[in-house]
């Protein structure tokens, strides 16, 4: 089965996943993180792939990717990392990333060594619904890839049925009308939002994302959904660990989690 | 047969590759903009602002000097002569008049060198809108009159600090300022660029080039079609403007000039139906500049509105179906044009119209050519580039 119908299986609330930009802080580090935030109590890595143009992304998650590209991270050395990973956790990964460099790949190529390699889930924010449809669904179903489309406060209510049939193993619920980016609350508007959602009673389970920060917006996101993604705060928090990345993970995913940790 | 289709494709290029967040706002321009475009109170209030307040039709001259220099006739589309120097606000004006009736409140826009924003803040000074507009940090240095203009429209000049701080830059700065405000912005992009409707609403607003040019040439010449149009192309939209009543008359040769830079492949063009790949730019399947991994790459040229890594899906499909030459035209090439026809016609192109006029060396001419070139802007921006190559041109 794949990791990631299997994780929301076998936990259906309190999700927590974790966006890293691949190649950031350090090219090498992609494998080291992933690993880390499985022994501080992550239940799915969002690994993303750099681009020069990342449209949806606000500054911290642009400046990650920029940062990772000098530092010469690519789709074929992710893949590399990705392959010495596998075996060595059990943590669903899901690669986010943007349309073109996968064209440039190969888009066929890229779905299938994503499988080969033990990929259980995509999100490419910027490949419309009809070109998934005529293009990809079918390959991504044979292969058991997971494929998650976004839905956003403006997202028409036929139009989130169409995503909930399309979507497999998580909806990407955007939190608000914004770019990515660390925000400190959720407001009663968004609220409201993640209520009505809530109420249409979807097959697929949801994460919220985008604004989720800390530990108070992620059990806030988790009433409304299964759980939520945390992307800029956590890259933050890698730039800001100076140095060795571990003890600052853990930290991080203990304070969302609500874990004490011992002073010393 | 030249058209796009109900996808918003023209032959494989086109399309509207974007993310969730901006789907309602480009649902709702793909929904109404034929409607609106084809309303007869929209194209009252459209043509009116166009006669009196752009200076609409502009003239097609009979550029004699340049004529006799070549042995053909040589005639030029003055979009130079339109109200704030160039064809950029034929395109403001439709687009200001759409926003209204879509009930937007807060104007956006990118620019490179400066003239599509000031074509912007023009046309919501006149509308009374809010203008925001996108500019990459390093063209804020190189175009500075370009940016007090805007300033003094009572425009708010952003700078776009990430990656290289040029258009391509300001451009994603614009459409992320769009997804953070989805219901009272429009989004006046301006280049024949971008997801559907953007290419075909842009070529649209800016097809009155071909049509006045279309009843000039017959009044002019007793034919209503020239042998060959010349038009520079960045993102294209002059270039669609300039083509567009010809599109589907293959008689009539259509010359894309892009710009070489230093040289096609010195690593330093624009020459992107050379140097271009399929790929997805700003939401469009096209033609661009970018790396073996996909990776976009920051083209150059000597002229700021030339340096886009993209270039619009219809002239990718022009270009790729042998409908449209392409010619690539280095700077200095470009250079030399412009002060070529300030000397034999008075006139100071905007570098970017130069590379239009410097491909006419690249042709070969019979007596009996009739040739326009489309003199999308002039060169009043440009004269701190033109100054140092004054005494080498004396």
């Amino acid at each position: 089965m794949n990791r990631i119908t299997e994780l929301f299986q076998r936990k259906p609330h309190e999700i927590l996943n974790i966006y890293f930009t691949a190649g950031y802080p350090r090219r090498d580090d992609t494998a080291p993180i992933v690993q880390a935030l499985e022994r501080a109590g992550a239940d799915l890595v969002e690994v993303g792939m750099p681009y020069s143009d990342p449209l949806a992304d606000g500054p911290t998650i642009q400046a990650s990717g920029t940062r990772a590209l000098a530092n010469g991270m690519s789709l074929p050395l992710l893949f590399e990392q990705l392959a010495d990973l596998r075996p060595r956790t059990r943590l669903p990964i899901v690669l986010m990333g943007y349309l073109n460099p996968i064209m440039q790949y190969g888009d066929e190529a890229f779905f299938r060594r994503c499988a080969e390699l033990g990929v259980d889930g995509l999100i490419i924010p910027d490949l419309p619904m009809p070109e998934y449809e005529a293009h990809y669904r079918d390959l991504v179903r044979d292969l058991d890839l997971g494929f998650s489309f976004l839905i956003t406060p403006q997202t028409s209510a036929e139009r989130i049925r169409r995503v909930d049939e399309l979507s497999r193993g998580f909806i990407y619920m955007v939190s608000n009308a914004s770019i990515t980016g660390a925000k400190n609350a959720i407001s009663g508007k968004q609220i409201e939002y993640f209520r009505r959602i809530q109420a249409m009673e979807l097959d697929t389970p949801r994460l919220i994302g985008f604004g989720i920060s800390n530990r108070e917006t992620f059990t806030t996101a988790c009433e409304f959904a299964q759980g939520a993604i945390i992307g800029s705060a956590f890259i933050r928090a890698l730039g800001d660990a100076g140095g060795p990345l571990e003890p600052a993970i853990t930290r991080f995913v203990h304070a969302i989690r609500g874990i004490q940790v011992p002073i010393h | 047969m030249i058209a796009i289709d109900e996808r918003g494709y023209y032959g494989e290029f086109g399309g509207a590759y974007i993310p969730e967040m901006l789907h309602a706002n480009i649902e709702e321009l793909r929904r109404q903009y034929v409607d609106i475009w084809e309303d007869d109170a929209f194209q009252r209030d459209f043509r009116r602002l166009l006669r009196d307040y752009v200076g609409r039709p502009t003239p097609l001259y009979l550029a004699e000097r340049l004529s006799a220099h070549y042995g053909a006739t040589i005639y030029l589309k003055r979009e130079d002569l339109c109200h704030t120097g160039a064809h950029k606000v034929n395109n403001t004006i439709g687009q200001i008049l759409l926003a209204q009736r879509l009930g937007k409140k807060r104007i956006i826009a990118e620019t490179g060198a400066g003239q599509h924003g000031v074509a912007t803040a023009t046309v919501c000074a006149l509308a009374g809108l809010q203008c925001i507009v996108y500019m990459g940090a390093v063209d804020i240095r190189r175009q500075a009159p370009n940016v007090s203009r805007m300033k003094m429209l009572g425009a708010e000049v952003r700078p776009a600090t990430s990656g290289s701080q040029t258009l391509k830059d300001a451009t994603n700065e614009a459409i992320r300022d769009w997804i953070n405000h989805p219901e009272d912005t429009h989004y006046i992009i301006g280049s024949a660029v971008g997801p559907h409707p953007y290419p075909d609403m842009l070529a649209r607003l800016q097809s009155v080039i071909s049509e006045e040019m279309m009843q000039q040439l017959a009044e002019q010449t007793g034919r209503d079609a020239p042998d060959a149009i010349l038009a520079c192309v960045g993102g294209g939209s002059n270039a669609a403007g300039a083509y567009y009543h010809y599109l589907n008359r293959p008689e009539v040769r259509l010359i894309a000039v892009e710009a070489a830079g230093k040289g096609v492949h010195s690593g330093e063009s624009a020459a992107t139906s050379v140097l271009g790949t399929q790929g997805i730019i700003h939401g469009s399947r096209t033609l661009l500049m970018q790396t073996n991994d996909g990776q976009i790459v920051e083209p150059y040229s000597l002229s700021a509105g030339l340096d886009y890594p993209g270039i619009g899906p219809m002239h990718a499909h022009l270009i790729a179906s042998g409908r449209a030459e392409a010619i690539a035209i280095p700077d200095g090439e470009a250079v030399r044009a412009a002060f070529f026809l300030a000397r034999k016609e008075g006139i100071i192109p905007a570098l970017e119209t130069a590379h239009a006029f410097a491909a006419l060396d690249h042709l070969a001419y019979s007596a009996d050519d009739v040739l326009v070139v489309n003199l999308s802007g002039r060169g009043d921006k440009d004269l701190a580039t033109f100054i140092p190559f004054l005494d080498e041109n004396r």
